[in-house]
């Protein structure tokens, strides 16, 4: 039987050395163009990936998520910041699912 | 106006929603823990050491397994091996200076939600900023977990179905505030929702994990966009 502390300790330590080591190596600004501009890019794409499909299966129906989508993306477009968004994106759902 | 004080407040101020997101997340984390025969205190310091969804699922599905400790690393780095690619974006947003116990601790809380409202500031990141919104953040994390193993199953699943929203409607609001102002982000966001959709319904990418399949479609897109519509200096230094 393994020992469930040292399966906790591999995954702390194997994720914290992803976390830390580009940010520890990495101390200087990046001159090359593309790189830099890949750099620049990545939080975007990478937040849009996780976003969607991944959404619409959150919630119990497909509609309320979609709902929800449609709702925070319409708030954000507006100006409005992360807690309202995320807040009335919750409601949404909330509201939707009485329906459905 | 830009002092540490400012900023730490700033970030309490934006991680509240993290962590009430956190909080109703979590639960379901820690009722697949209890599921894997965690006990409250495992799943709890679990939370605390490695804030991250996919990756302590991915690790409690492995654990019940019964794998070796090595298998458990390997599926744990490859579900969070997108931080490598965060941990490379926030090392041009740090200031030079930052030392080596401050990049630490902004890694450690490198979480999707924290990494984006990170990047999301103008300029410079101040690290105080990052602490500020770990601070209810993390805390949230590891509450939620241990309330998921303790409570099980009795909580409504109409309010955990609509809390488990709330982290998404987060993303939604960090990216389209740019997207809006910048035609290439806007198309960027499209593109990134289309090549997703696409992935998840195809099914030689099936036994590709979701962790990988975000990784390979970010560099894929970003590489592109780079090579497309290079930065200028002055924009990537303001708004990224």
């Amino acid at each position: 039987m393994h020992n469930v502390y040292i399966y906790i300790l591999c995954m702390a330590a194997v994720t914290f050395l992803i976390r830390v080591l580009p940010l520890t190596l990495i101390r200087r600004q990046i001159k090359n163009r593309i790189l830099r501009s890949f750099l620049y890019y990545v939080p975007y794409v990478t937040l849009a990936v996780m976003t969607f499909p991944a959404i619409l299966g959150a919630t119990q129906s497909v509609y309320s998520a979609l709902a929800a989508l449609v709702v925070a993306i319409v708030l954000a477009w507006r100006g409005k910041g992360l807690f309202p968004v995320s807040v009335l994106s919750c409601v949404t759902v909330l509201i939707a699912e009485c329906f459905v | 106006m830009t002092g540490h004080k400012y900023w730490y407040k700033r970030g309490l101020k934006d991680g509240l929603p993290i962590g009430l997101g956190y909080l109703a997340v979590s639960l379901a984390l820690g009722i697949a823990a209890s599921r894997a025969g965690m006990t409250a205190v495992q799943a709890t310091l679990t939370s605390l050491l490695i804030n991250a969804s996919a990756g302590e699922y991915a690790g409690f599905t492995a654990i019940a397994a019964g794998s070796t400790y090595l298998e458990v690393t390997l599926v744990e780095a490859v579900a969070n091996i997108r931080y490598l690619l965060m941990s490379c974006a926030l090392s041009q947003k740090l200031p030079e200076d930052a030392t080596l116990g401050q990049r630490m601790l902004v890694g450690f809380y490198t979480t999707d939600e924290i990494f984006g409202a990170s990047v999301s500031v103008p300029g410079k990141l101040d690290v105080w900023y990052t602490y500020g919104l770990a601070t209810p953040a993390a805390p949230g994390w590891a509450l939620g977990t241990l309330l998921g193993v303790i409570m099980g199953d009795i909580l409504p699943l109409r309010i955990v179905s609509a809390l488990s929203v709330g982290l998404y409607g987060m993303f939604i609001a960090i990216f389209i505030p740019p997207a809006r102002k910048n035609k290439v982000i806007l198309g960027l966001v499209i593109l990134s929702f289309a090549a997703s959709y696409v992935f998840s319904t195809l099914q030689v990418f099936a036994a590709v994990s979701s962790s990988l399949k975000v990784i390979i479609l970010t560099v894929v897109i970003s590489l592109l966009a780079a090579v497309l519509f290079p930065v200028k200096e002055e924009e990537a230094n303001a708004d990224a």
